[in-house]
């Protein structure tokens, strides 16, 4: 069998890891049972690394040691994130410049957002490895659609400082369509609108018998819920200001807890004409307030209204009208708000879909397509998807002009190429600014990165011809190659990514990251081997104190001695394979000793049963699956 | 000639040949095209080609699948649009367009200078006339004055130039057919004709594109 690749959602404010099982996807949940790990990351105690539920409490305690929402700064400079430093708590490093990656304080540590994306990942992959009992290195990880070049590449480091392969990036509406149409197998146009936590994201695609065709994608890759939770955190700081008295906006310890009423507020609101905020405050005052859903909907109006123009615009790029759409499909937490959904209703005169789990549909999409990288399955064949470009590719001209060069809403992978020559006499460098966006000055464009040609022969001035080949690639990440023309020789170029790491910090950080993995996949193959060991030895201990263990004839018995010194022995040593090799032969070996302990009455249902569920029911220490996540 | 992009055989993709967008799909120079059968044949290839299949290649694969897959949708998106498709035939013919030195229509609009342009002849009175308006929308613009009247004629100029549009496109249409014909006769100084009419009319409606964005520009549509 081939190595098997999980699909993941590294999502705003929560994370999950899905696979395929049979022919359908399901939620690998955590150890806690949970298929939602908050995207929350904290240094503990003795730096250690803390991630999920556990890591919230961090938020409220020592909020300088924790971090939330860490999506929002992925791929993104300082002077990109003023707005999101007014509304969310990142603690940044100082001295920060622009266009460089950004560094977050988690109490005297500092963390690129990569490096921060990669403790939640090395959570769900270590999720995924209980689950699964053997190591995961391979992963297809989702992305907003509507994420740019540095922002997608940001995410592609992460994956590779976990120690996870990431095999492709996917948009996370398209994966949502491949979770969709798995069930549906049908042809027509679907729109997906997702609005999550922190991105909104609007795809438009054509689905013909298997083929998953974006037409047309746009989006927004900062608004969602937290903007949503922002509002309401403003007006209950308002709220204590004016009625009690109390500035508590410089608290960070009283906004967080704010926050997380606030949020519980709106998640009942969705269900409920009303909600109360009770909470108590420093001093013993206590914070009350009741929102009613007319009062909520009048304030979410604007946030939601933003969603709009993206896509009316994705609709005209698709040369679509709203009645030429079959169906809608909802995706992410925030479409659960009555209010969203009926905005969406209005916006394309049609009832959208509600019956996938909005929070799950996306991992269960990248399950999907993670199947379909393996080679495939019944359940996925003939599936493939073809999406797109986001944003147009341009280069800056003469005047500071952006000259698109690929076009926004083109298949992917796809190409341009283009021609460039010298200056002056003997030039033997030319610098290339690569731009992403709509706009038509470069300073309004994303800058992507400065790249250097160089070692051009020397020539006379525009003689040299330097053909430049733009290759945006299946995950939406642009590559360059560079060849002189005349000589034939190919051209040097040193990429300056703006925003983003160079392959050497990359390396360092994984290395770094050993010290903060808690102990490594062997490690902890070989502490659970060992625990297993053990318990079946003690069940082994009772059962020769059972009557049945006479019953059992003398060479049986000599058997068993025999292979559990050799389980002794192997638990001695390294090799986690060897001692659960020894411990399957001990069952094998006690399976008769097993049945006999049994009452003759039960025995029969029992039957294959080993020695220590005999005694203690369902081994506790086996990595076995936890229950089948629920896949609606 | 249609260009070999994966082994009839095992089915694998094969390494990139630099040819033309029609070649790669096996389609003659032609501008009529079925695009019901483009659609499918685009379909047919990116299940053979896709970087999707090639995910756990080997890396020579996994990068002519890259290749093949970025040439396969670099040509179906200059090949289903049929504008795209008759300016990427002219490049082929060797015809230079108006439309390739769009970066210096788009330094021009933005800096503010004058692009040299050549109005195509019929027009020049209707493009001074259209000028001279648009300089007095924004002169009152600037003023503060509003006049309903102007506006309403540059409204209906706007009408006029839209429906050229238009027109110019059936024209374009009836050439393929000709050019097609043309092709199929093997008569190369006919085609040369043909070719002219198409770059002619391609430049004339590029023209009448940025009137009508200018008008729309000046009026704030």
């Amino acid at each position: 069998m081939s190595e098997r690749i999980v699909g993941i959602d590294l999502g705003t404010t929560n994370s999950l890891v899905a696979h395929m099982q049979g022919g359908a996807p399901v939620v690998i949940p955590g150890e806690d049972g949970l298929n939602l790990l908050p995207s929350v990351v904290a240094l503990g105690r003795n730096d250690q690394i803390v991630v999920g539920n556990p890591a919230r409490k961090y938020l409220i305690e020592t909020p300088e040691c924790a971090v939330y929402s860490i999506k929002r700064l992925m791929g993104r400079g300082i002077e990109d994130v003023q707005d999101e430093l007014k509304l969310f708590p990142f603690h940044l490093a100082e001295d920060l410049r622009p266009e460089e990656v950004l560094g977050i304080k988690l109490g005297e540590k500092t963390f690129t957002p990569p490096e921060i994306s990669a403790f939640i990942l090395r959570q769900l992959k270590r999720n995924a490895e209980r689950y699964f009992g053997s190591g995961i290195t391979k992963a297809v990880i989702t992305v907003p659609a509507y994420f740019n070049d540095a922002q997608r590449q940001a995410t592609k480091d992460a994956g590779r400082i976990a120690g996870l392969e990431v095999l492709r990036l996917v948009n996370e509406p398209t994966a949502a369509s491949l979770a969709y149409g798995l069930d549906k197998k049908q042809n027509g146009i679907v729109a997906v609108y997702d609005l999550g936590g922190g991105t909104f994201d609007i795809s438009i695609l054509k689905l013909h018998d298997g083929i998953f065709e974006v037409i047309a994608t746009n989006g927004d890759t900062h608004l969602g819920g937290d903007d949503i939770d922002n509002l309401l955190i403003t007006i209950a700081l308002d709220d204590i200001r004016g009625d009690l008295g109390m500035d508590l906006r410089r608290n960070g310890e009283a906004v967080q807890a704010i926050r997380q009423a606030v949020i519980d507020a709106k998640v009942a609101l969705s269900s409920q004409p009303s909600a109360k905020l009770d909470l108590g405050l420093p001093g013993g005052k206590r914070y009350q307030r009741e929102i009613t859903r007319g009062q909520f909907e009048q304030l979410v109006q604007p946030v939601i209204n933003r969603t709009v123009g993206p896509c009316r615009q994705a609709m005209k790029d698709a040369g679509l009208k709203p009645e030429q759409i079959d169906e809608v499909v909802l995706v992410g937490g925030s479409t659960r708000i009555p209010k969203v959904r009926q905005l969406v209703q209005e916006l394309f005169q049609r009832v959208p879909h509600t019956d996938l789990n909005p929070d799950e549909v996306v991992a269960l999409g990248a399950a999907v397509q993670a199947n379909i990288l393996s080679g495939g399955s019944e359940a996925t064949e003939n599936m493939l998807l073809l999406d797109v470009t986001p944003l147009s590719l341009g280069i800056e001209v003469a005047g500071g002009v952006t000259d698109k060069i690929i076009l926004r809403n083109s298949t992917i992978p796809a190409s341009a190429t283009q021609h460039y020559t010298t200056q002056v006499d003997g030039q033997a460098n030319v610098a290339i600014h690569v731009l992403q966006g709509e706009r038509e000055l470069a300073k309004d464009c994303r800058s992507l990165a400065r790249f250097d040609l160089k070692g051009i022969p020397p020539m006379a001035a525009g003689l040299p011809r330097i053909e430049v080949r733009f290759l945006i690639d299946a995950n939406g990440i642009l590559n360059v190659t560079a060849r002189e023309q005349r000589s034939g020789k190919e051209a040097e170029i040193s990429v300056q990514p703006s925003y983003g790491l160079t392959d050497n910090q990359v390396e360092s950080m994984i290395l770094d990251s050993f010290d903060y993995a808690e102990e490594d996949f062997r490690e902890r193959q070989l502490i659970e081997a060992r625990n297993e060991a053990e318990t079946i030895r003690s069940a082994l201990e009772k059962g020769r104190k059972n009557q049945a263990w006479q019953q059992l004839a003398n060479d049986e018995r000599k058997k068993i001695d025999k292979l559990e010194k050799a389980l002794r022995t192997a638990q001695t040593e390294e090799d986690y394979q060897a001692i659960r090799k020894a411990i399957e032969g001990l069952n094998q070996a006690t399976f008769r000793l097993a049945e006999l302990m049994m009452d003759t009455a039960v025995a029969s249902v029992l039957k294959g049963k080993t020695i220590d569920q005999a005694y203690l029911g369902e081994g506790p220490a086996a990595p076995r699956p936890a229950a089948k996540a629920d896949s609606k | 000639m249609r260009a070999v992009h994966f082994c009839s055989a095992c089915g694998k993709v094969q390494p990139p040949v630099p040819v033309d967008y029609f070649s790669f799909f096996g389609l003659p120079r032609k501008l009529n095209i079925d695009h019901g059968l483009l659609e499918r044949e685009f379909y047919n290839l990116s299940r053979k080609l896709h970087p999707d299949l090639y995910a756990q290649a080997d890396s020579q694969e996994q990068e002519w699948s890259l290749e093949q897959s970025s040439q396969l949708n670099d040509a179906y998106r200059t090949l289903k649009d049929p504008i795209k498709r008759t300016q990427y035939l002219l490049r082929l013919e060797g015809v230079e367009l108006e439309e390739q030195s769009k970066t210096a229509t788009e330094k021009a609009r933005v800096t503010g200078e004058v692009k040299k342009q050549v109005v195509p002849p019929d027009l020049l009175e209707e493009v001074f006339d259209l000028n001279l308006q648009l300089e007095e929308l924004r002169m009152n613009q600037k003023t503060g004055e509003d006049d309903p009247e102007l506006t309403g004629e540059l409204e209906a100029r706007k009408a006029e130039f839209e429906q050229k549009y238009a027109g110019l496109f059936e024209e374009l249409k009836g050439c393929w057919s000709q050019w097609d014909k043309l092709v199929d006769a093997g008569n190369e100084a006919g085609r040369a004709t043909v070719r002219d009419k198409m770059v002619d009319l391609l430049n004339r409606r590029n023209y009448i594109r940025n009137l009508v964005r200018d008008v729309n520009e000046a009026l704030g549509n």
